[in-house]
């Protein structure tokens, strides 16, 4: 059983930012993250405030310009199935299908996943950690298996999204509305690192929600990819995962990003796995170059240097994928 | 807008039509459940993880426990009660019978589920297409295997519109 709060269905955006300028007041898109967090008390709501209804919210369309226009309400389904996705930007579609299970990526929304809160077990137990105001990081002399390799400081979580890194990869901008009116950012400015805001993942102000993430047209030459590393085979958070986004012209690799999921508490790019693979074909010593960038400067905890390897392992294959167009 | 505690809420489960006053908080499974009698529906983990709540909301498999009633106004759920029309089981629950593909059973609704979704979308489903379509619900008693063979007969009884009996190999081991 949720402890009770009150439930507001807004009609547009500017009710649904009003409604939310109340204390307590937590967003609902597709309600899975926020549903469960509430059961557990990760933590409470007075009110809950669904956008669920907006409309324009919703879709996901061509713009004039070769844009594609997400609305933060397109399901995790519907972004892994749409033609256009599958098509212009595979890292996506994979990223998008290889996220939950079936029944979550029917429910679950883009706007959700980018703005889900942490799995890591302390912070969704009974832990008052640093996340919630607590003075102690748990997993950082706990259980830390599943934690972060880059980034962490205070905070070791990694963040969960599949979707996230794909987008980064894909210079994506994420438009938000809030009391002060509306702004664009790229998607790789939406989420921060514990030493630039412990309390939260997003730079969201209170109040503001996610409204639409629009995915720049793709490059003549562009090739994408998603690799995601599993505990199992069947579904689950990623050990580690790779979004690579690389324009291919005349055999030589002319612009590239590589971001990195399930490795730090935000999609983490890297610079030098990019740099490795720029100016160059796409080979094995290419491969190997960009997975020893990738991984320089990781900083393990007790139980999870295991990461290290398998980022290596998994940035390789993405990369050798996209050898051939 | 409204900003209520308790709602009077009106859903569409099975084809029909129930309007009914329930605490906002109270998610759809345990609407389903206890203020419908629904129990065919099953509490697992209510963590997202398990699928034994799994209905369907216009055709597609959702997790019950991550769902606020008030959220599903104006579309069409089905429970596994609503599976068996004009006295007859559905073929999925017929070749589940005939092939055990449910032990202990509890998380056969959510299967049901999953898999009539599936071959809504594809009548003649691959084993690997059968396996992504059911990722979402754990079984701790068939070891999958069956459950898999179930959903391939009723596939093909689907498909013939008859009722083809088991192969050999399926019932007893090749």
């Amino acid at each position: 059983m949720m402890g009770s709060f009150s439930y507001v269905r807004a009609g547009s955006v500017k009710q649904a930012v009003a409604a939310l300028a109340h204390d307590g007041a937590r967003l609902h898109a597709g309600g899975t993250d926020l549903l469960g967090c509430l059961r557990d008390r990760v933590f409470d709501a007075g009110s809950v405030v669904s956008i669920s209804g907006i409309e324009e919210l919703g879709g996901i369309a061509a713009l004039s310009g070769g844009s594609v226009r997400i609305g933060a309400l397109a399901t995790l389904a519907e972004i892994a199935s749409h033609p256009l996705i599958r098509e212009r930007y595979p890292v996506l579609a994979e990223a998008a299908a290889s996220a939950a299970s079936p029944q979550l990526r029917n429910q679950g929304t883009i706007g959700g996943n980018l703005c889900q809160r942490p799995r890591c077990w302390y912070f969704r137990g009974d832990f008052i950690c640093t996340r919630k105001g607590g003075s102690l990081c748990y997993a950082f002399d706990g259980e830390n298996r599943y934690h972060c390799i880059f980034g962490g400081d205070g905070c070791y979580i990694v963040h969960p999204s599949d979707a996230a890194p794909a987008l980064v990869a894909l210079d994506a901008q994420v438009s938000i509305a809030g009391p002060g009116g509306s702004r664009t950012i790229a998607v790789e400015d939406l989420h921060i690192l514990p030493k630039q805001d412990i309390r939260r993942e997003t730079s969201l102000e209170a109040g503001e929600i996610v409204t639409e993430i629009v995915v720049p047209p793709p490059r003549a030459g562009l090739r994408s990819t998603y690799r995601k590393v599993r505990e199992r085979g069947s579904w689950d958070f990623a050990l580690v995962s790779v979004a690579i986004a690389a324009v291919v012209a005349a055999g030589k690799v002319s612009a590239a990003r590589v971001v990195l999921g399930g490795v730090a508490p935000k999609p983490w790019r890297s610079i030098a796995a990019e740099a490795a693979l720029i100016g160059h074909a796409i080979d094995e010593s290419a491969a190997m170059r960009a997975a020893a960038g990738a991984v320089e400067g990781a900083q393990p905890l007790a139980q999870n240097a295991y990461k290290v390897p398998l980022l290596r392992g998994a940035l390789e294959e993405a990369v050798m994928s996209l050898a051939r167009p | 807008m409204s900003s209520l505690s308790k709602l009077r809420v009106r859903l569409r489960v099975n084809g029909e039509e129930h309007e009914m006053l329930v605490p906002v908080e109270k998610t759809l499974l345990e609407v389903l459940r206890e203020d419908m009698g629904l129990t065919g529906t099953k509490h697992g983990c209510e963590l997202g993880e398990c699928g034994a709540c799994a209905v369907l909301v216009d055709g597609k498999p959702v997790l019950s426990c991550l769902a606020l009633p008030v959220e599903l106004e104006g579309h069409e759920i089905m429970t596994v009660e609503g599976l068996a029309a004009a006295g007859r089981m559905h073929p999925l629950q017929e070749a589940f019978a005939d092939l055990g593909a449910a032990q202990c059973g509890y998380c056969t609704p959510g299967f049901l589920l999953a898999a009539k979704s599936l071959l809504e979308q594809s009548s003649d489903p691959t084993r690997d297409e059968i396996k992504d379509a059911l990722a979402g619900n754990l079984c701790r008693c068939t070891g999958y295997i069956k459950i898999y063979e179930a959903v391939e007969l009723a596939a093909r009884r689907m498909r013939s519109g008859s009722e083809t009996a088991p192969e050999q190999a399926v019932l007893y081991g090749r």
